[in-house]
């Protein structure tokens, strides 16, 4: 396994500190960095004929903007600290998605900020945290 | 919107008091032109006692080709078309794009519509039992003849400036016989499809669904709603009109998620019908054998019974018509002959699955009181022999039904603006006027009696089939090197499985 851990952004205050955590990480131990954002899509979903007829550029704006808002950022920062990085957007299931994205880039570990939500809205949207924590085959270390 | 919903409730209160005798009229005027159409589409060749039109025969030929040309695709493709719509094949790398699964379900939710639950009761009620049969053997030949042109829309797509695309049968007769040098009689094609789907987008898209879920809603309503087809015609035509021109893709959304869940809801409830009139169910499905080979008790005998199977099974499922193609060519693959495969899941779906149940049910009610429906036919027949187990569920066949129609009139109307922006490009101003046309259409459908709409929407769909399938001749030998090449790539391992 090779000195890489994979940090799973989103833009929220949480990932901020993901980030914070990861950088500190990285200088103690000289790890690059992989930054990911997962756009929340499936293959499965009922669509109208439009919105098949415009998906493919749809899907260059989303990417974009993910990179221009999220991951670059980040990417500056983690730079800025002289430290190796490289930036991933994927469209998918956010959770399976990392995963898949770990074992690409061979991650020792997978670093994600917490949302904090509790109760019904986890019951209702719930958690890629928590389902990191479930499936991932890779130690998952939540950012509080 | 609030706009908009005020000039509806204007509109609505001038027609109110004016509304007795509207109905009437416009059938009137409208009656003479749907027999004229339907005279000339449907020209008869009196063979054996039975009347075959031409535009059947044209249609069975073409599928019994190209299931023989294509070396029964519709049964060597079925398992990889399955690999393919499970996901089976899909690069994580093209996550994003639209997939096999969702073109699949788009297309779909835009031929089942009410011809799978009212289509189906015409067929019997004309063609006896043994147009079940028949209707079974088209959507199996059908399979085919879907592979062929899905094949060609992606092929033969346009991609537009702005990133969307643009695909369908007057690209492919359009661009195909322009490779064969034929350019002039291509782009002759290709515009008579593009005013053909447009018109006929007005009628089997728009007009047949609006009235047929007005006559279920009337049904259930217990006959409340008597001479209030314009008022149900406004409330479907301003839903519709939210979604395609006020862009309130939420409705959409919602309907299109909702659709899939009805469909198999029907199914279910179906199957369960079908299973409480058990005692009736081989008598029922001799009828269908018999039928099919004697033909007794209608006319044309088994001819009749043939002619009226294929003829419901094109009306559902739309094998020849090439619209699917328009839908499906929105899939971004680097093998057009994928969406092939998934598009002949389509017919099977939707024909052999659904129409199949739903014949069961008519025909195992008939069998144990050949008098269920009284003189209803189409929707109301369906509903009379659910109704006859289930007394309640008219009532949810009454919402399934709405909502079958609400989402094939949502994709028809794409499939019409398409052949409009063929005819005379992709301007916003004038896709809104096309737009407004299809609304008024909505409303038009619940106004007419289903005799002279039935007639007009059958007639246009099956003059559409005429340039499409000549295409598909033109251009079979195309999508044959192209699935020989694939298949080759499939068996020398260069497509590979992402999943295992």
């Amino acid at each position: 396994m090779e000195n890489v851990v994979l940090l799973a952004v989103d833009g929220s205050d949480g990932s901020d500190r993901a980030l914070d955590h990861a950088i500190a990480r990285a200088k103690q131990g000289g790890a690059k960095v992989v930054v990911a954002y997962v756009i929340e899509w499936s293959p499965y979903s009922f669509n109208t004929p439009e919105e098949n007829a415009t998906r493919h550029k749809r899907r260059e704006t989303e990417i974009e903007r993910a990179n221009s808002e999220i991951v670059a950022p980040a990417l500056t920062r983690l730079q800025g600290q002289g430290l190796e990085c490289d930036g991933v957007v994927r469209h998918g299931h956010p959770a399976e998605t990392l995963i898949e994205i770990a074992k690409e880039f061979g991650a020792a570990q997978i670093l994600i900020g917490r949302r904090g939500h509790s109760g019904l809205k986890s019951l209702l949207f719930g958690s890629v945290a928590g389902n990191l924590i479930q499936t991932a085959p890779v130690p998952v270390v939540v950012v509080p | 919107m609030k706009r908009i919903l005020f000039f509806l409730f204007t509109a609505l209160s001038i027609a109110g008091p004016a509304h007795a005798g509207i109905d009437e009229t416009i059938n009137n005027i409208t009656a003479p032109i749907a027999s004229f159409i339907g005279t000339v589409v449907f020209f008869k060749v009196p063979i054996a006692g039975a009347n075959l039109p031409l535009v059947v025969l044209w249609l069975v030929i073409g599928a019994v080709f190209f299931t023989f040309y294509m070396g029964f695709i519709n049964l060597r493709g079925f398992k990889h078309a399955i690999a393919l719509v499970r996901g089976d094949y899909a690069d994580p790398n093209s996550a994003g794009e639209v997939s096999h699964f969702q073109a699949l379900a788009t297309a779909v939710s835009g031929t089942v519509g009410i011809g799978n639950i009212g289509g189906v009761a015409v067929a019997v009620t004309v063609g006896g039992a043994g147009a079940t049969f028949w209707l079974i053997v088209a959507g199996f030949l059908g399979m085919s003849t879907k592979f062929v042109e899905c094949t060609l829309g992606v092929k033969y797509r346009n991609e537009n400036p702005d990133g969307s695309v643009s695909g369908g049968p007057m690209y492919y007769l359009t661009k195909g016989f322009e490779e064969r040098g034929m350019v002039g009689f291509g782009k002759f094609m290709g515009t008579f499809y593009a005013i053909g789907i447009f018109i006929g987008a007005l009628g089997i898209g728009n007009m047949f669904q609006s009235n047929q879920a007005y006559v279920q809603l009337n049904t259930v309503a217990g006959g409340a709603l008597d001479g209030y087809g314009w008022l149900v015609g406004l409330i479907l035509a301003a839903v519709v009109f939210a979604v395609i021109i006020g862009g309130i893709k939420s409705i959409a959304r919602v309907t299109e998620k909702v659709v899939p869940f009805m469909a198999v809801f029907y199914c279910v409830f179906a199957i369960i019908v079908i299973l409480m009139n058990f005692a009736s169910i081989p008598a029922a499905i001799g009828n269908i054998f018999s039928g099919a080979f004697t033909g007794e008790g209608v006319t044309g005998g088994a001819l009749g019974a043939l002619i009226i199977g294929f003829q419901r099974a094109v009306f559902s499922n739309e094998a020849g018509i090439g619209s699917a193609s328009i839908a499906h060519a929105a899939v971004r693959t680097d093998e057009p002959v994928t969406e092939g495969y998934v598009s002949l899941l389509e017919p099977f779906i939707d024909t052999i699955v659904i129409c199949t149940i739903t014949a069961l049910v008519i025909g195992t009610s008939q069998v144990a009181d050949p008098n269920f429906a009284g003189d209803a036919t189409g929707v109301a027949m369906t509903s009379a022999a659910f109704e006859r187990q289930i007394s309640w569920f008219p009532v949810p066949l009454a919402f399934g039904a709405l909502l079958f129609a609400f989402s094939t009139m949502i994709s028809w109307s794409y499939y019409g603006l398409k052949g409009w922006t063929y005819l005379f490009g992709e301007d916003q101003t004038l896709q809104t006027i096309y737009k407004l046309i299809f609304c008024a259409f909505v409303a038009l459908g619940c106004v007419v009696q289903l005799g002279p709409i039935l007639d007009i929407s059958d007639a246009l769909v099956f003059l559409i089939c005429v340039p499409n399938i000549l295409g598909l001749y033109f251009l079979a030998p195309v999508v044959k090197r192209e699935m020989q090449a694939y298949v080759a790539k499939l068996e020398s391992g260069e497509i590979k499985k992402f999943k295992h």
